[in-house]
């Protein structure tokens, strides 16, 4: 496939980076004791070390370091058991301590690979450069004054996974995908919720253009991009603006860009200066972190089932087809919901109903698979009483429905509607014999060839039996008087 | 190694230290005796040598994931020169 | 029995304990001689009502049967460390009005140890400084003056404060802290006993910090015992603090059985100066004959890249200091002068937040961190550091402590050194190399200048062996037999 995109002179290949940040899932903060939950009273989650009081410390969180092992484990990365804390010294009124604790020339996490899925089932590898732990910034809030920003603090401190890509990505789909991918496997691994409105995640954007087979051009970064959409969006906008700028015989300046979400465009940071210097230099305040090979082990011991593994199980050993596979592993609460409910039942059976049937009614009500109304073991009680024919497929799209808005159990909206199945054969063979009685031209015509009619006769029976009669046999006895 | 001027802007500036036009040139000469003075250093071959920030011997120690600081935003604020409405307050920023 | 004020906190203790007299008697002795003594400046902050009811705490305390290692003892604590509900300022404009909503661990300690705080002394600006000329407050003068004199004198710094505070007897011990020989060269200049501990055995957590890896907090004292006292208060494990050692912690004076037989004293040959007064190098003579004489072997040592010491320190020191001292932007807490935007708030509140001497140093480290410079100056320092504190490593396979002076002179007067950064700096020559290695060292008074001056003799041991350090000062201390004191001048007109 071609990720090619045509300018005015000729085709261009777009080059993207990305990197992005993911808030650990821990109760405390990086360097504090201060709680990171989120929506709390402004400064109510700051410790004195977050508000860079004089005089204040670090001391990591083990479980900051143990997430990062596993994400770096489920991104297949090599784990550092030696890495360092850097100091990244800047001014910025969200920065207490006029800087900002990372990793720099030795992170926690080195190489690894990503495998993502694109729409027309290619698979791309998507290299991991490094993965690090910093510091998450404090908050400004800019509306509450005309001539002030106001600072909070709660997030100041929090851990963040800084993962960083290669350039690897060549579309705004494969970065999507990538996006998705790194995201699916954080929550696989329980290291990071995922949750982009909220902010746990959000991605730096680094889009190039060159010619095909040239050297990197000169990026832009495009900064703290916050849902997939916009990234892509970000991507689009980006490509043109710098095959328009080059085009036009101007050079595509490296700079630092902000997504503007109601236009779609990007624009350049207006806070950008000078270069920026950093002045990194190992954080004196902290020791090298060392951990050894048993401790990384350990977490490798207790690693969850991951979506490629998952992926190539529901293939091998359920016989689900690789797109069905694909979007059931796509989300670990879809696998999760969807291996409830495949337990003891026919996994493709299950596999259509969970991503047919239910997946729409969860779109429709904009819910996600973990706060839907219909339970993994409510739905598994509709299939059943499709298996056991007391409903038929038909009706028990109806009767999801319900389940959908009621909260019902399917047993229960059967019985009370009473939609229980017909499959008394006399009563079928009954109605069969009213109706071939009633109408002789349709059965003359059936009989001089014309088999379409039979789904006439069928569809006349389940009006009469306001659809309870089980097709299966309406089809039969139809079938075997209608011969005569 | 001598400083000039601009350096020292770009320094100060860095360091987001105001200084006027008229101290630039005396601290300009004043760094540059200090770092020439500095540059004896140059003497030591250093090629093999790790560099050493930390004295000690040992690991970095590891707290617990336990909350137990934090929710007393008074005291966060209270040393505030312009605190507002339990936030930190600082000239308009325009991102 | 003498002045309240002439006890040392060993006599104090037990003059306490038999119940002769009040922790409120001795406390506000005390508070009254800081009241007569404020044209020294030593202190910030006088906290006489504080003492007081600190005092009768302790009073209460004690008659309930519980007492610490420095119950009723009035203790004077360096601006340097945070103290909850007391205005801290780390000798800066910059820190305006600060009020801590907590206290640092090391005064904590004091404070659970029975200790009653009669105020916060005065120091050089952010702990940067040898003379105590760059306090935003004003220097201290040093008590002491040269014989037939008035000139007023520099207590050396950057704990000038505190070592004044001990020296003109209106506190019986301060707490200091030392990052080049911030504790052991006042100590020199005013007679005192000052010790810096072994990297990691003070907590840092709350004190202000100037350059974090060489901080470390100390007793400044007028005895070695008193130091041991103070000293085993004041240290121990922190785990609010990364670089806290996780050892344990000796009794420092049990360590003081005045015994040193067999003790190998090392004497480096390369604290040998060009131009250094020769009663200083006299002194050290005599010193190394004390020891001698006291049955200790004495060893001639190299320790080949003291001389290179200097430059590193004010390469790492100033380097970490540029990104320790960037909190103070006027956002959360002390001074702001407003701007047009954040930019110039940042700069305008700087610019007048800091002295000459830090934003000198805030600069140096700015520079030696930038892009371009980092592998030349901040990696070269970090090498050179290694290679001292190898060189340590390597004598002290085969001595048990090393003697040398303090500083290379006595006290000077102010204005002498001002406009010689560097001049100022070889203050710390003597001291700088501990620092950059984070071993223990103590200063101790051992003798008088030919103008009437204290002169001290240091003793460096290896790392967390404070019982040597001070098995050793207190055989200094015993041979030197220096009771010469400083007239109290500032008592009535002169
Ligand atoms: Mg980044
Ligand atoms: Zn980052």
């Amino acid at each position: 496939m071609s990720n090619l995109v045509e300018g005015a002179t000729g085709s261009w290949e777009v080059v993207i980076g990305l990197e992005i940040h993911a808030q650990v899932s821990s109760q405390s903060k990086l360097f504090s004791g201060a709680a990171t939950a989120f929506g709390a009273e402004p400064n109510s989650q700051v410790s004195l070390v977050d508000a860079g009081m004089p005089g204040m410390l670090p001391v990591i969180n083990e479980m900051a370091i143990e997430q990062a092992v596993r994400s770096g484990l489920g991104l297949n990365a090599k784990i550092n058991n030696y890495s360092v804390f850097d100091r990244k010294n800047y001014f910025y009124a969200d920065l207490p301590q006029g800087y900002q604790i990372s990793q720099y020339l030795q992170p926690i996490v080195g190489e690894g690979v990503v495998t993502v899925e694109l729409e027309d089932g290619a698979t791309a590898h998507i290299g991991i450069e490094r993965l690090h732990l910093e510091q998450d910034a404090g908050k400004l809030i800019h509306d509450q004054h005309p001539r002030k920003s106001h600072v909070d603090l709660n997030r100041s401190g929090i851990a963040l996974m800084e993962i960083v890509s290669k350039p690897d990505m060549r579309s705004a789909a494969e970065a999507g995908a990538y996006v998705r991918k790194v995201r699916a496997i954080l929550r696989y691994l329980g290291t990071c919720d995922g949750n982009m409105e909220q902010g746990s995640m959000r991605a730096d954007v680094n889009v190039s253009v060159r010619r095909p087979g040239e050297d990197l051009g000169t990026r832009a970064e495009i900064k703290n991009v916050n849902s997939i959409r916009f990234m892509q969006q970000a991507i689009h906008y980006e490509t043109t603006r710098q095959i328009d700028v080059i085009e036009g015989g101007g050079t595509v300046d490296q700079e630092t860009r902000q997504f503007d979400a109601p236009t779609g465009t990007t624009r350049p940071m207006r806070t950008k200066e000078e270069a920026h210097d950093y002045r990194y230099f190992p954080d004196p305040d902290l020791l090298p972190l060392e951990f050894s090979d048993d401790f990384v082990a350990q977490i490798r011991a207790t690693l969850p089932e991951l979506p490629d593994a998952k992926k190539r199980r529901y293939m091998d050993e359920l016989g689900l087809s690789a797109h069905d596979a694909a979007v059931l592993v796509s989300d670990r609460d879809i696998a999760l919901f969807y291996e409830a409910v495949s337990e003891g039942r026919d996994a493709k059976i299950v596999a259509n109903w969970v991503q047919g049937d239910l997946f729409g009614q969860l779109a429709k009500a904009e819910l996600d698979i973990a706060d839907s109304p219909v339970s993994a073991n409510q739905l598994g009680g509709l299939i059943d009483l499709i298996s056991d024919q007391t409903i038929s497929g038909k009706i028990a799209k109806d009767v999801l429905e319900i389940m959908f808005e009621s909260g019902q159990d399917a047993a229960a909206i059967v019985a009370e509607k009473g939609l229980k199945q017909v499959t008394d054969s006399g009563a079928i063979e009954g109605e069969v014999d009213k109706v071939i009685a009633a109408n002789p031209d349709k059965v003359a015509e059936f009989q001089s060839g014309k088999d379409k009619i039979l789904g006439w006769f069928v569809g006349q029976i389940m009006q009469a039996t306001k659809g309870k009669a089980n097709p299966k046999m309406v089809n039969q006895l139809l079938r075997d008087k209608l011969k005569g | 190694m001598s400083v000039d001027k601009a350096t020292v802007a770009r320094i100060a500036h860095l360091a987001r230290i105001g200084v006027r036009e008229e101290e630039l040139e005396p601290l300009a000469a004043e760094l540059s005796g200090i770092l020439q003075w500095i540059e004896q250093l140059n003497e030591v071959d250093t090629d093999h040598v790790p560099p050493m920030a930390s004295v000690h011997d040992q690991a970095l120690r590891w707290r617990g994931d336990v909350v137990n600081d934090g929710g007393k935003p008074e005291d966060i604020v209270a040393n505030a020169p312009d605190g507002q409405k339990g936030f930190f307050a600082v000239p308009k920023v325009i991102e | 029995m003498a002045a309240l004020t002439d006890l040392g906190i060993a006599q104090a203790r037990d003059l306490l304990a038999k119940g002769e007299m009040s922790s409120r008697e001795l406390t506000a002795a005390h508070v009254e001689a800081m009241a007569e003594a404020s044209i020294l400046n030593a202190m910030v902050t006088e906290l006489p009502e504080h003492a007081l009811t600190m005092a009768d705490a302790s009073d209460a305390r004690r008659a309930s049967g519980t007492t610490g290692s420095l119950e009723g003892i009035p203790l004077a604590i360096k601006d340097l460390f945070c103290t909850k509900g007391i205005l801290t300022t780390a000798g800066s404009h910059i820190l305006d009005g600060f009020t801590p909503p907590y206290e640092s661990t090391v005064s904590a300690n004091l404070w659970q140890a029975g200790a009653v705080m009669l105020g916060k002394t005065n120091m050089d600006e952010f702990a940067m400084g040898s003379s105590n000329e760059t306090s935003y407050f004003g220097p201290v003068q040093n008590p002491w003056r040269r014989e037939g004199d008035n000139q007023a004198l520099v207590p050396g710094g950057s704990s000038g404060g505190s070592a004044t505070a001990v020296a003109g007897r209106f506190a019986m011990g301060a707490t200091a802290t030392d990052t080049g020989g911030s504790i052991r060269q006042p100590a020199a200049f005013t007679g005192t006993v000052g010790c810096k501990p072994t990297y990691g055995r003070c907590s840092r957590w709350g004190v202000v910090a100037f350059a974090s890896s060489l901080d470390q907090a100390g007793p400044i004292t007028r005895d070695v015992r008193d130091n041991a006292i103070m000293l085993g208060a004041m240290a121990g494990y922190d785990p609010k603090d990364s670089t806290s050692a996780d050892v344990p912690l000796p009794d420092f004076e049990a360590a003081l059985s005045g015994d040193i037989r067999g003790l190998k004293i090392g004497v480096p040959k390369e604290y040998v100066l060009d131009g250094m007064p020769g009663e200083i190098e006299v002194l050290w003579q005599q010193g190394i004959g004390w020891l001698r004489e006291a049955g200790a072997e004495i060893v001639d040592i190299s320790l080949p890249h003291t001389k290179y010491a200097l430059p590193a320190y004010y390469i790492v020191a100033p380097a970490e200091a540029s990104s320790n001292l960037a909190r103070y932007d006027g956002v959360r807490f002390g001074l702001r002068e407003e701007g047009a935007d954040l930019t110039e708030m940042y700069e305008n509140t700087r610019a007048a937040g800091f002295g000459a001497e830090v934003r000198r140093r805030v600069l140096i480290g700015t520079y030696v961190l930038s892009a371009g410079y980092y592998d030349a100056y901040y990696l070269k320092a970090q090498k050179i550091r290694r290679l001292i504190a190898q060189d340590f490593r390597d004598v002290y396979e085969t001595v048990d402590a090393i003697l040398t002076p303090s500083a290379p002179s006595a006290a000077f007067p102010f204005g002498d050194k001002a406009d010689d950064p560097i001049a100022m700096y070889l203050n710390d020559v003597f001291t700088v190399p501990a620092n950059l290695a984070g071993l223990p060292g103590i200063s101790v008074p051992a003798g008088l200048s030919a103008e009437g001056l204290p002169l001290g003799l240091q003793i460096l041991a290896p790392a967390f062996d404070e019982e040597t350090m001070f098995r050793v000062a207190g055989v200094v201390e015993e041979a030197a037999n220096f009771t010469a004191r400083p007239e109290q001048w500032w008592k009535s007109p002169s």
